[in-house]
């Protein structure tokens, strides 16, 4: 009889860790190869473990809920015979037998040598062997506060050689699974990481490579988070704009007069937008560890495409606001992002971004989350085309309506597709119910 | 080919040039009838006589200042230093004239001359027969000093360093005169000043060393070899000034680990200059911090053998070392 532990299981190359769900096993139950031992969670999959040999559990070393790195031992197992020795690669042929005949580098003769002022003597020190432990290169309190420098977010060291390799091939080191000391990652994993990783930018004749912008890369880097930690999930809902265009043309001199600006489908929209927002809390809110923040105001970004990028201003505590004051506010806000001349105030807080892709004549659109919020709303093309419409004596006719798209995409961390097109409805609701009196 | 000791290997080395160039001479205590107390000059003075093997006082200073000398004026001296120990009294002859006659006369003068140390500890010396002087002349511009640590290195290197038309201090380890045996051939052959070798390839820490310590390194690099399956590149710096930093920093580059192993005492030595040269020239493919493998900051070896043995950088303590650094 011998003792193995088992390990969690690799299941993908980019799942470092898994949750411990329920425990299928308990110690003293005899398994079969391949029984379920565990469920366990991972952000791609969940899944059993299954017993890896045939033999009885002795002892379970994490428990549930439980945060495991992959390849961790997770449980204890008596098996029959000998334990498996583990399988090791064969290394790359790079440690080439020496380079030198042993004679022309030289060999020892133990126990020879010279006294201290000539002739010879016997001596004994190379003949035994003792055992040498050296102590860790602890480092000096100084050189621990120096080196909070040159950490990834695990809060290990990035030697100079990984530091350069991931620069030259545009890799994040803390994508790369650590092997080193403390988890540190080391040249050799991130030499294994470009391996399994397809080749990186390989320029062919022809290609230009360009240095991104800082607003550019700033974006990347924003839109790279938000997708990479934001499970996104996408909801649209058509919205009959008919009576909205009417309500639209019928104000649009009363709002000229009293702002100054003129009155166009967004601010409408953002202002009502607002109102089921502030209904619709979940929409409203952001994941913070692990919690969800309902965000106390309504502050609205619209994401203009400025000439140096994508700006996102923001009308604060929109719901607040009457409706020619949305349109005074975004005619600000939209005008200074043109112009350059936001103030940071201007582009902080927001809570809700609303995006018109319409403008650009895209009728559908799966938006990326604006990082941290909860969700992004597209308001679509205005398109009149023919629609079955229920007529006042109860029958059926076909009209000519002007239709719009809106597409809303949530993080589904916090909202479902039920709460999610809930809130579609309500603001479908709200724009084919306006009215001449709706001047709020 | 037979194997000879690292002794052999010298006596022979300067038995075929005195032969082959009648401008060298010998100089030093004790080394005519005697045959010096390592015997490298062993029947040598019944062979070449009294005037090209010439017995001196305990003079240090004027061991070199003659031979300096001599080597200005176009003879090729060979002067031995008895042990290493008792050089300092010729430091100035060698750091203070020897080293600057070249800049001195502005290249008009230069001094071919070599001086033989038998230097190092491990063989129950004590105070005054066991010390490693070499990084006063490493740091000195002007002189060359080599370490060879086998009999094929000595052999083709002491060459070197006679056909050298500069002052060349030739580092013997004595440990190693008895202790190391291998192949030297006995044809016409010379090894490279200031140029390293490696003598175990290697692709996952990078260990460079000199003298008897290569030695001690080798075995520690087959037992971690064996037990851990760690492959250690062994370099052999064999010169001290120049040091060859091409050779160090091609294996680093290829390991991302670098340690130093010298039975010098660490601070301001040999091992701190090949860090250096590291740190400066290599930093960008370290994955690991530098490690050094040194004896203690104390004045002298212990003759105390078992406290000689813990001051020492012995077999073992590498292979721990080794292990450290690859787990960094």
């Amino acid at each position: 009889m011998a003792t193995m532990q088992i390990e969690m299981p690799h299941v993908g190359e980019s799942v470092t860790e898994a949750v411990i769900g329920k425990w299928l096993v308990s110690p003293g139950d005899a398994i079969r190869r391949y029984d379920p031992l565990v469920e366990v969670i991972t952000d791609k999959v969940n899944m059993e473990v299954p017993a890896p040999r045939d033999g009885t559990v002795t002892g379970l070393l994490v428990g549930e809920g439980d945060t495991v790195q992959m390849g961790a031992p997770i449980a204890e197992m008596e098996i029959e015979g000998a334990v498996p020795a583990p399988i090791v690669e064969e290394p790359v042929a790079t440690s080439s037998p020496p380079v030198q005949s042993a004679s022309r580098v030289g060999s020892m003769i133990i126990g020879a040598n010279v006294g201290p002022t000539g002739g010879e003597f016997t001596d004994t020190s190379l003949q035994t062997e003792s055992v040498v432990e050296v102590e860790p290169m602890a480092p000096s309190p100084g050189a621990q506060r120096r080196r909070r420098r040159g950490r990834d977010d695990r809060g290990a060291r990035i030697s100079p050689v990984v530091r350069r390799l991931a620069e030259r091939h545009g890799i994040d080191v803390n994508a790369v699974n650590g092997t080193g000391a403390g988890g540190r990652v080391t040249r050799r994993d991130v030499e294994a990481y470009l391996e399994s990783s397809p080749a990186s930018v390989v320029e062919a004749r022809g290609d230009e490579v360009v240095e991104p912008t800082p607003i550019r890369r700033m974006i990347a880097e924003n839109m790279a988070k938000s997708f990479r930690e934001i499970p996104h999930a996408w909801g649209a809902i058509e919205v009959d704009v008919t009576e909205l265009a009417s309500y639209r043309s019928q104000n649009i001199e009363r709002v000229q007069s009293n702002t100054g600006h003129r009155l166009t489908y967004l601010p409408i929209v953002l202002h009502h937008v607002a109102r089921a927002l502030s209904e619709h809390r979940l929409l409203n809110a952001s994941w913070v560890d692990g919690k969800v923040v309902l965000k106390g105001d309504v502050n609205i970004g619209v994401a203009v495409a400025a000439e140096q990028g994508l700006v996102v201003p923001v009308v604060q505590n929109a719901d607040q606001l009457t409706l020619e004051e949305t349109v005074s506010e975004m005619a600000r806000i939209v005008e200074g992002a043109r112009a350059g001349k936001l103030q940071l105030g201007d582009v902080q807080g927001g809570t809700f971004t609303l995006n018109n892709t319409g403008a650009l004549g895209s009728i559908l659109g799966g938006a990326i989350i604006n990082y941290p919020q909860a969700a992004i709303l597209t308001t679509e093309a205005i398109i009149r085309r023919p629609v079955v419409i229920d007529t006042q004596d109860g029958g059926e006719a076909i009209a000519i309506r002007s239709m719009m798209n809106m597409c809303l995409s949530f993080d589904h961390r916090i909202i479902d597709g039920a709460e999610a097109l809930a809130f579609l409805g309500d603001i479908k609701n709200r724009l084919e119910s306006i009215s001449q009196d709706d001047v709020s | 080919m037979p194997e000879i000791t690292l002794i052999e290997s010298v006596r022979e080395t300067l038995r075929m040039e005195m032969r082959r160039d009648p401008d060298i001479f010998m100089m030093g205590e004790d080394i005519g009838p005697r045959g010096g107390v390592f015997l490298a000059s062993e029947g040598f003075v019944d062979e070449f006589g009294e005037g090209r093997i010439m017995n001196t006082p305990l003079a240090e200073s004027s061991i070199i200042g003659i031979a300096l000398g001599a080597a200005v004026n176009g003879m090729r001296p060979v002067a031995e230093i008895q042990f290493a120990d008792f050089v300092w009294p010729a430091i100035n002859q060698l750091v203070g004239e020897a080293a600057r006659v070249r800049y001195g006369t502005n290249g008009g003068k230069f001094a071919p001359m070599t001086v033989r140390v038998p230097y190092g500890g491990g063989v129950r010396g004590g105070l005054y027969h066991s010390q490693s002087i070499e990084v006063l002349f490493a740091h000195t511009p002007g002189l060359q000093v080599i370490a060879p640590a086998t009999p094929w290195d000595a052999r083709g290197l002491l060459r070197s360093a006679i056909r050298s038309n500069d002052p060349t201090v030739f580092l013997e380890h004595k440990r190693t005169y008895r202790l190391v045996r291998g192949e030297a051939p006995d044809g016409e052959y010379t090894e490279p000043i200031g140029k390293a070798d490696v003598k175990r390839a290697g692709s996952d820490v990078t260990l460079v060393t000199y003298g008897l310590m290569l030695h001690y390194s080798l075995q520690a690099a087959e037992k971690v070899s064996q037990s851990d399956g760690i492959e250690t590149e062994v370099v052999d710096l064999r010169t001290l000034r120049p040091i060859d930093g091409e050779t160090i920093l091609d294996s680093v580059s290829q390991t991302g680990r670098a340690m130093i192993v010298q039975e010098d005492t660490g601070a301001v030595s040999v091992s701190s200059e090949v860090a250096a040269i590291i740190a400066s020239e290599g930093f960008f493919d370290l994955d690991a911090p530098v490690m050094r493998v040194t004896a203690p900051e104390i004045p002298p070896m212990p003759f105390s053998p078992l406290q000689e043995a813990e001051y020492m950088p012995s077999p073992e303590k590498i292979a721990a070392s080794i292990r450290r650094l690859s787990e960094v």
